[in-house]
């Protein structure tokens, strides 16, 4: 179905089920219990699961398939970010032109920073992309602020022209919408002490990552796909074989660029605001550890990854100390001094920390990332269950359910 | 035949979810009727704290969040109730706001537009934030400040120095209880022609962002008028930790003043590598060379250490005024915290204490209500004597301190004194003034 074979339908079927139902998943606690500070479930941080999703599928892309490892992804999605803004300030507040002036404006961004960047491999064309972005990160903080609004960030303003939607009354900036549906928009459902909150932006967004996870696939499964992982293995051998690897590079490179742009649509049409900040190595970086977290080169890893470091990152950071005390409020006050010192380190501004520390866990022993640590654990209980059905009913007394 | 088993019985439990989630909610499922995003319904209220906690200005932050705590717990009627007790408005009773207890939630801004936009959404989406303060950079001020406008929540601007905050990007929305670079220039201008004379050519090094921009040309304007000279303004990047390669070119110019348009970590920096130059003991146009810190505070002064001794600069508020106001927080944040606030720690206790007092007056958590509270507003017994909230650009108007790095500390924390109180009339300018035109304040936005 959908010139998928059995196993990769397998796959998409679930990532589908996953993102239409996250609303529920995402919330596992009750709104009122004190575990409700670990629910990820509300709008902006799904939509952000899902935009990140997109940035790590499209950078694998390129880092999976044929190896080049880009230090300057961030300057695509900050390009694409501009370029909606600039969109939805003189056109329309419809996304749609927005984001797809973002994936041309990227892409074609990617061209030219590929076409030079791809002269060299290894080391060498990773510095020349975070050249790039550095250059671009600094062009826009200041010289291009007429652009770019510099350190501010370009925003809305009240008297943009935005030429396709009629003049607002209300004297304030209209909200993003998808003909008509806004995108902050949504509805609360309350089951009990749960609450989910669905909202119409976050849909936008899983929609577009579903796409793209496809296009993604069917890349990796493709003749063409197969040329980059030529590429990745040995370079030397596909040039005698007659073949140029040079356009197949840059093809790679132009798409993950397109993917990025279509992030940075994405991101100013949930939150029209586009930061020059979005575009400095660090955001490059974490690009590049959201990939390797969750497994390069695998189709689902770079989303996990993205997922991972987009939690520890919003809700890791807002735990304080004030809380710690009232989780351990139970306990006789000096032990609760001592717990509270010892975690606090891990909390608050210390989730860098605590992030660092799980991703050297993940590269020392699980070098293929989250996804080779769930691989590891199917196929455990894969082993454990076979060895209980030929064993018969001797095993079953250290059988442990594999649910 | 086994995966089949597993993925029918997913499949299944799947389907029960999917059915349970569509069938009970059509009687559950809750329209949005509240008045105002975020309408507090129990017996507390939360507020959003949006500080640096990493990044550059991560010493001011954790200041801020000292002096949010300390406000709240005045709020809620602990500890000796700081500059409750010297207010002007008596309206607080120290039982919460409105009776209900006030609760909080932090995040980090990182100092960055976008992780404080995200920081700020997820206080709003998740936590049920009514209001969000703080921050140590103009920048995200105004990132977050538009964001409010558009979710429908009060944003209290924490330290912001820039022009365009309650300039060309006010908003409905928003409120600056610091000053600006406008009053910077306008209050350090007569000081600094008492102290040098009206014939000096002035050279600016500027930090290359928002903020530099603005503060140069109100130092620029203001000197000017006076008869000031302006050699030359030179960028320099924001990141930039060694500024010897703008200094030299300082050197060989016929400038008799340098003003440094930097803040934090690069005034430090560059006003070191200044006096390492020797400029400080250079003589230009037979007069004593000269260096300027338009925005002082006192972290910054104990960065530098004994280089800014007799340095002038401006500044909000400073631990040693002898008012009633100053003399209560100082009190009881010292007691609390066993050293003297911040003029960062002092706006944002302040700007929580005000907030509270304007929804208490109100009489409503309505973002609307609450902005009309605020408007026009004169109190006074916070530090800053009498204050105006200007009804045009939500600024705060008030007397501006000229401060000067002291000669002989008597402790760490004593590294500054106050060499004029400049008044009021004299900071204070036109709504539609040059430097801060092209904004629209748009209306109040409760959201929902």
């Amino acid at each position: 179905m959908l010139g998928l074979d059995n196993r990769d339908m397998k796959l998409f079927i679930w990532v589908v089920c996953i993102t239409v139902l996250a609303p529920f998943i995402l919330n596992p606690f009750p709104a009122e219990s004190e575990l409700a500070q670990f629910n990820a479930g509300y709008p902006d941080l799904m939509q952000r699961f899902m935009i990140f999703g997109i940035f790590a599928i499209g950078f694998n892309i390129l880092f999976g398939l044929t190896g080049y490892l880009s230090f300057g992804h961030a300057a695509f999605l900050g390009v694409g970010s501009y370029a909606g803004v600039w969109m939805l300030k003189l056109v329309s507040m419809n996304v749609i032109p927005a984001i797809i002036i973002s994936v041309i404006v990227a892409g074609l961004f990617s061209l030219v920073v590929g076409y030079i960047s791809l002269r060299r491999s290894g080391i060498y064309f990773s510095i020349l992309t975070l050249a790039f972005a550095q250059m671009s990160f600094a062009l826009a903080y200041s010289v291009l602020t007429p652009i770019t609004n510099g350190e501010t960030g370009l925003q809305l303003a009240l008297d943009d022209p935005r030429i396709l939607d009629s003049a607002s009354s209300t004297g304030s900036i209209p909200p993003t919408n998808f003909f008509g549906i806004e995108m902050r928009d949504g509805f609360e459902l309350a089951l009990g002490p749960w609450e989910f909150v669905f909202n119409f932006g976050y849909y936008l967004c899983a929609v577009v990552m579903l796409v793209s996870f496809y296009l993604s696939m069917r890349i990796f499964r493709s003749p063409f796909g197969m040329m980059l992982r030529a590429i990745k293995t040995n370079q030397q051998r596909l040039r005698y074989t007659g073949k140029n690897p040079r356009p197949y590079n840059l093809a790679a490179f132009v798409i993950s660029g397109m993917y990025a742009g279509l992030a940075g649509g994405l991101m100013v049409a949930m939150d029209p605001l586009a930061g020059a900040e979005r575009m400095q190595w660090t955001a490059s970086g974490e690009v590049v550890l959201m990939t390797i977290l969750g497994g390069a080169g695998t189709l689902l890893g770079p989303m996990v990854g993205a997922g991972v470091i987009k939690y520890f990152e919003n809700i890791f950071s807002k735990i304080n100390d004030a809380l710690l005390y009232e989780w351990f409020s139970a306990m006789p006050e000096g032990l609760q001094d001592v717990f509270v010192f010892l975690i606090h380190p891990f909390i608050g501004k210390g989730w860098h920390l605590t992030l660092g520390i799980m991703f050297m866990l993940v590269v020392i022993f699980l070098p293929g990332g989250v996804v080779e640590g769930g691989q590891r654990l199917a196929a455990l209980f894969r082993r454990r269950r076979q060895s209980r059905e030929t064993d018969g009913p001797a095993a079953v007394k250290d059988a442990t359910p594999a649910e | 035949m086994k995966d089949m088993r597993i993925s029918r019985r997913g499949l299944l439990k799947g389907t029960a979810v999917l059915g349970a989630g569509l069938a009970a909610p059509t009687v559950l499922m809750r329209p949005a009727s509240a008045a105002f995003t975020n309408e507090p319904t129990g017996g507390s209220v939360t507020l959003g704290f949006n500080v640096p906690q990493s990044g550059p200005y991560a010493d001011e932050g954790a200041d801020e969040l000292r002096a949010y705590e300390l406000a709240v717990e005045h709020l809620n009627g602990g500890g000796d109730g700081g500059m409750m007790s010297t207010f002007s408005s008596k309206a607080l009773k120290g039982n919460g706001i409105l009776g209900k207890k006030v609760e909080y939630v932090t995040g980090d801004t990182q100092t960055k537009s976008d992780a404080a936009r995200a920081s700020a959404k997820s206080m709003i989406e998740k936590d049920g934030a009514i209001m969000i303060t703080g921050g140590s950079s103009s920048g995200v001020a105004v990132a977050v400040q538009a964001l409010c406008q558009e979710a429908g929540i009060i944003f209290m601007a924490g330290l912001t120095h820039s022009n365009d905050t309650t300039g060309k990007d006010k908003k409905a929305n928003g409120f600056r209880h610091f000053f600006n670079s406008y009053m910077s220039g306008a209050a350090l201008a007569p000081v600094l022609k008492n102290a040098y004379g009206t014939d000096r050519k002035a050279y600016h090094l500027t930090a290359d962002y928002n903020w530099g921009y603005t503060t140069e040309e109100a130092v620029r304007t203001s000197t000017e008028a006076m008869g000031w000279e302006t050699v030359s303004a030179v960028k320099t990047p924001l990141a930039a930790t060694d500024f010897s390669a703008y200094i030299t070119p300082v050197l060989q110019s016929d400038a008799d003043v340098l003003v440094l348009n930097h803040y934090g970590g690069n005034m430090v920096n560059s006003l070191t590598n200044a006096v390492q130059f020797g400029l400080r003991d250079r003589q230009a146009n037979g007069k004593n060379f000269e260096i300027i810190v338009p925005l002082y505070s006192r972290l910054m002064a104990k960065g530098a250490g004994a280089n800014v001794k007799g340095i002038f600069g401006s500044t909000n508020w400073h631990w040693s005024l002898q008012d009633e106001g100053s003399k209560a927080f100082v009190k009881s944040f010292g007691t609390k915290y066993g050293f003297p606030p911040s003029q960062a720690a002092h706006t944002c206790y302040v700007q929580a204490i005000l907030y509270a007092d304007a929804v208490e007056r109100a009489q409503s958590f309505n973002p609307c209500a609450v902005v009309e509270a605020l408007e026009g507003f004169e109190f006074d017994g916070m530090g800053n004597g009498p204050t105006l909230y200007r009804a045009e650009d939500h600024q705060c108007f008030k007397d501006v301190l000229v401060v000067k790095g002291k000669e002989n500390p008597s402790s760490e924390f004593d590294l500054l004194e106050i060499v004029e109180v400049t008044p009021v009339e004299q900071v204070t300018y036109a709504p539609d003034h040059p430097q801060f035109a092209g904004g629209e304040l748009g209306k109040c936005n409760p959201g929902a």
